[in-house]
């Protein structure tokens, strides 16, 4: 194994800014039939190259919140900071800021009609990029997510395994100090989401970018982030914080060690905490 | 791999089958019921009538006639189409307040306003390019309609999250995401201006294929008259392959143009 010191987090020696800040945060969303409070007082510092996971159930508001901090929706209250700037200013977001994220969602949405070269170059092309460089940088990228050879494919004819590697391709291309990344793996089948979580743990440690990591499996967020936000649902608050104290790179095989089962048992047992609050909520359901 | 092999030869050996099979089973029929020519003339007789029709200069006048109208007709449905399309679909309270008179005006038999226009415009090409027009212009507005409104919503967060311009979102993810719904609307389009163009000339006037279908009638012609339908027909073919072909072109990455496999 490597160097042990890799394994624990920046944030243990968080003096600098932290690169993600969320204080106070709050969302409501107002519809004609009512308000719908879908956080409450977020508070949650992300040190720069440290890898969270926010982990809840379905409507915990983790999606919610992995939007506000990428600037897709506003919250209505607190303050969102990268990198020591404010996100939001009232309900308008700083592109500055916004410019030096990375985003992933759950489905790749690439665009049919541009090849795969094209969509990773899709961020490129908006910052006027010429034409020669970013297929350059394409090519370098698509090598980098196992895409080599398909640079020239439609994405309707690569799998969901490779069009959500595109998209991380896409979310690479202008060098990103964040990836913020929405279930990303979620419609993935078990094997290939395995194969895609040793990927992205790699891709993490050779761009050394921060990354925020939304799932609903405990053991993924175990296997991949430093730590581990619990998030708990209606209005959705922080439940507790898991430091993941296990070294990098971590093999697959990491899941029958036991540091990795305890934190994987306690992480289930602040969610089990949370049913019992809560009649009628069902058994946890592993991914 | 194979199958889709069959997928692209077949359609070619189907359709001269079919073809021949037609014609087999009208000659058989003139000739065991004995059905007379004015009611079904024998392919033979078609044949010979549209031979004539296809040597005579004067029949490729009519043939443009009818293609002017049919593809100026056209035009400004496509022009006033998408404009309409996109401002509708862009101002949801606009398109609303318009729903009755759009409704209104759609379930009017369009056909029926010809004679107004007659009125209007005279028996020259004018009320027949504009009788194309107003069957063409509603598949179109209603499909471009339908796709400003069908951008993919996963597709505009990755456009947002990369903070891109009006202009670049409308370059890069709102026009080729609507182009498929503009030419769906193009190919219902221009069936309906060839509709449009030959009632037109069915009504008044003396050129175009419409006025050579009702001349062969009042000449109790009935041979030439099914050889002109027959050139409608082709005419009919060449301006939707037309169109079709356009699409291949322009959006070739779209599911409706890749090759049709079997289930």
């Amino acid at each position: 194994m490597t160097d042990h010191l890799l394994a624990t987090p920046p944030a243990a020696a968080d003096t600098t800014t932290p690169e993600l800040e969320l204080a106070a945060v709050d969302k409501v969303y107002s519809s004609r039939r009512g308000t719908t409070e879908a956080l409450r007082g977020i508070d949650l510092q992300v040190a720069a190259g440290e890898f969270v996971a926010l982990v809840g159930r379905s409507g915990c508001g983790k999606t919610t919140l992995l939007r506000i901090l990428a600037g897709l929706l506003p919250p209505t209250g607190g303050e969102v900071r990268a990198g020591g700037r404010p996100v939001w200013r009232g309900a308008r977001r700083d592109e500055e800021t916004v410019s030096r994220f990375g985003l992933v969602f759950q489905e790749p949405n690439l665009f049919p009609w541009f090849t795969i070269e094209d969509n990773v170059a899709l961020p490129l092309k908006l910052r006027g990029v010429d034409r020669h460089a970013r297929r350059a940088r394409a090519h370098e990228l698509c090598d980098l997510v196992g895409l080599g050879g398909f640079e020239k494919s439609l994405p309707r004819e690569l799998s969901g395994g490779m069009r959500q590697r595109a998209a991380i391709a896409r979310a690479l291309s202008c060098d990103p100090s964040v990836l913020l990344m929405d279930e990303p793996f979620g419609a993935l089948d078990a094997l290939t989401r395995d194969r895609m979580n040793l990927e992205l743990q790699s891709i993490a440690s050779t761009t050394g970018a921060t990354v925020v990591f939304v799932t609903h499996s405990i053991p993924e967020a175990v296997f991949l982030a430093d730590r581990v936000v619990l998030l708990s649902p209606r209005p959705g608050r922080i439940h507790s914080v898991v430091d993941v104290d296990l070294a990098r790179p971590r093999e697959l095989e990491i899941d029958v060690e036991p540091a990795f089962r305890e934190t994987v048992r306690s992480l289930r047992g602040g969610l089990d905490e949370e049913d019992t609050k809560r009649s009628g909520a069902g058994p946890w359901e592993e991914a | 791999m194979e199958q889709r092999g069959v997928a692209k030869w077949l359609p070619w050996v189907s359709a001269p089958l079919m073809l021949v099979l037609l014609v087999v089973v009208w000659s058989l029929v003139v000739s065991v019921f004995g059905i007379s020519e004015f009611v079904l003339p024998p392919p033979s007789a078609v044949a010979a009538s549209l031979g004539e029709l296809l040597v005579d200069p004067a029949t490729w006048g009519h043939v443009q006639v009818t293609v002017t109208e049919v593809l100026s007709g056209f035009a400004i449905a496509l022009a006033l189409g998408v404009i309409g399309g996109v401002v509708l679909g862009r101002i949801a309270w606009l398109e609303v307040a318009m729903r009755p008179a759009l409704v209104a005006f759609q379930v009017v038999p369009k056909v029926a306003l010809i004679p107004i226009f007659v009125i209007w415009f005279g028996f020259g090409l004018t009320s027949k390019v504009i009788m194309a027009a107003i069957l063409a212009f509603f598949p179109i507005l209603l499909n471009v309609l339908l796709g400003v409104r069908s951008v993919d919503r996963g597709h505009r967060d990755v456009m947002r999250g990369l903070g891109a311009s009006r202009w670049s979102t409308f370059r890069n993810l709102e026009l080729p995401s609507t182009l498929p719904y503009v030419f769906a609307g193009m190919e219902v389009a221009i069936v309906f201006s060839v509709i449009g163009a030959i009632v037109g000339e069915y009504l008044g006037g003396n050129e175009g294929l419409g006025f050579l279908v009702v001349s062969s009638l009042n000449a109790l012609d009935a041979p030439a008259l099914f050889a002109v339908i027959v050139l409608l027909a082709a005419v009919g073919s060449v301006l939707f392959f037309a169109v079709n072909l356009a699409k291949r072109l322009v959006i070739p990455w779209h599911e409706s143009v890749s090759e049709k496999e079997f289930a």
